[in-house]
């Protein structure tokens, strides 16, 4: 059984591994500097689908197939999907699964869903409750475009603290035995509010959230940042990974040189127009479960903390004054 | 681990730190991309003068030109992008408004005609016309009360 270490820490008995990974991905993801990790690159952004939403789910349910086959598992011998994605009531996930045939537990931690399913899995599998599950989420920029902001032809200009939804989405297969990297333990993160109200400056918010998280997690396990050869957060873009740096030199923990993004990785921001990096659940779920996976299998990492950023922001409560709160959820994997 | 950062303190580390517009640059690109927009605009109403319309025909004729232009740029997914350079100077001009209610119209049309096109293709232009004919409204009763008086 799994065992509770500090404040929030969750470390496992029988620690799950990472079967196998899969991402599907978008055109500009495909243009991107990461194209070569991905499993498939969809141009269509309608994914031969009516709809964006459709799409979204097309691309989700495409990438568990792949992962799956990766595996060499049969679809019967996953136990559970965990899965979650932008879009409300959670559809995105919910039809992509809906002909699987397989116990499914939706999630919903915005950009933070990929470290959220990892964690909720590796707890199902430490305690016995699973011996082979599915983590995965999705985004798509067109849905989610229209869900948080405006239709997609009309003219507006992003300020420079803007991100970009990654459309894309990113699989890992868990079980309790098998090749692959471990997960080790887990600190599930606070939801933290440092009062940002701009919906164009999400890394702004996550911020303090990764930063609460990583503080914790490190505490918990009295380690520093120098034991992990990566710390990898989800899609704080540019701008909220400067602010994350700057927030933990203040907790006293540098961790400038371990640190890197999801959001900066997957776009080239010079060239790319997409401001401070991506963003989505499809953005740190697709650099995972991919690019590095494959850094794991060369031998290049031996011990991460991936830690995805959710901002958890609601355009009704943003209209209505509110600020944005963000949580964190962070695991560690070794080879 | 010392004590935790304030709302305040934390509002005004990114105040400092985050990066800002080029205002410049958008001043630049604005007037430019709105300059273009009502030249054309004034090419139309002169064209349409020549063809010997007065100058309130001429004037709709313009009007109309110019909401058709828009919406065929908005149409052919080539609005966005001129407003991406231009910002207010495409957003300001009558195609402008042209863009904000055929965006709209365009992307809600997979939920139906009905709850689809027909209730959100004011979502964007909604608040301008709400205002719009509020002010004017006041404007006018501004105007009747004066006559009175004077």
């Amino acid at each position: 059984m799994a065992k509770r270490l500090g404040s929030q820490t969750v470390v496992f008995d029988k620690q799950p591994i990472i079967l196998s990974g899969a991402a599907i991905v978008g055109k500009k993801e495909g243009d991107g500097p990461l194209a070569r990790y991905f499993d498939d690159v969809v141009d269509d952004e309608y994914a031969g689908e009516k709809t964006f939403e459709a799409a979204e789910s097309r691309i989700l349910k495409d990438t568990f197939s792949k992962a799956l086959e990766k595996s060499g598992k049969a679809a019967a011998d996953i136990n559970v999907i965990l899965a979650g994605d932008l879009l409300n009531q959670s559809t995105a996930a919910s039809y992509a699964f809906r002909d699987a045939n397989t116990p499914f537990i939706g999630l919903f931690g915005a950009c933070s869903t990929m470290s959220e399913s990892l964690t909720i899995g590796s707890m199902l599998i430490d305690g016995g409750s699973a011996d082979y599950a599915v983590c995965a989420a999705s985004s798509h920029f067109c849905s989610a475009e229209r869900q948080f902001r405006f239709p997609l032809e009309y003219g507006s200009q992003r300020t420079p603290t803007a991100q970009w939804t990654v459309t894309g989405s990113g699989a890992v297969i868990l079980g309790k035995d098998g090749q692959g990297p471990r997960i080790v333990c887990a600190t599930p993160g606070k939801i933290i509010d440092q009062g940002i109200k701009d919906a164009n400056n999400m890394g702004a918010a996550m911020a303090p959230a990764a930063c609460d998280t990583i503080t914790s997690h490190l505490k918990d396990l009295g380690r520093s940042a120098d034991d992990y050869d990566l710390i990898l957060t989800g899609d704080l873009g540019s701008f909220g990974s400067s602010m994350l740096n700057d927030l933990m030199i203040k907790n006293g923990i540098d961790m400038k040189n371990k640190h890197k993004d999801c959001g900066t990785l997957i776009f080239d921001l010079e060239k790319q127009g997409v401001n401070c990096g991506g963003s989505g659940c499809g953005c740190s779920a697709a650099v995972f479960s991919t690019y590095i996976m494959n850094q794991f299998r060369q031998g290049a990492l031996k011990r991460i903390l991936f830690i995805a950023t959710g901002a958890l922001m609601s355009p009704t409560r943003s209209q209505q004054g509110e600020s944005i709160p963000g949580v964190a959820h962070a695991v560690c994997i070794e080879a | 681990m010392k004590k935790p950062i304030s709302k305040h303190e934390y509002q005004k580390m990114v105040d400092k730190k985050a990066p800002g517009s080029h205002i410049a640059r958008n001043i630049f690109a604005a007037f430019i991309t709105g300059g273009i927009i009502c030249s054309i605009g004034q090419v139309v109403l002169m064209i349409a003068e020549n063809f010997g319309a007065d100058k309130d025909t001429a004037a709709a004729v313009t009007s109309i030109t110019m909401i058709f232009l828009g919406a065929f740029l908005t149409g052919i997914n080539v609005y966005d992008e001129i407003a991406k350079f231009g910002g207010a100077g495409a957003s300001v001009p009558i195609t402008g408004f042209s863009n904000s209610i055929v965006s709209p119209a365009m992307e809600f049309k997979k939920e139906g005609y009905i709850m689809g096109v027909g209730a959100k293709m004011f979502l964007i232009a909604g608040p301008v016309l709400v205002y719009g004919i509020f002010a004017s409204v006041v404007a006018g009763l501004l105007y009747f009360i004066w006559k009175q008086v004077v």
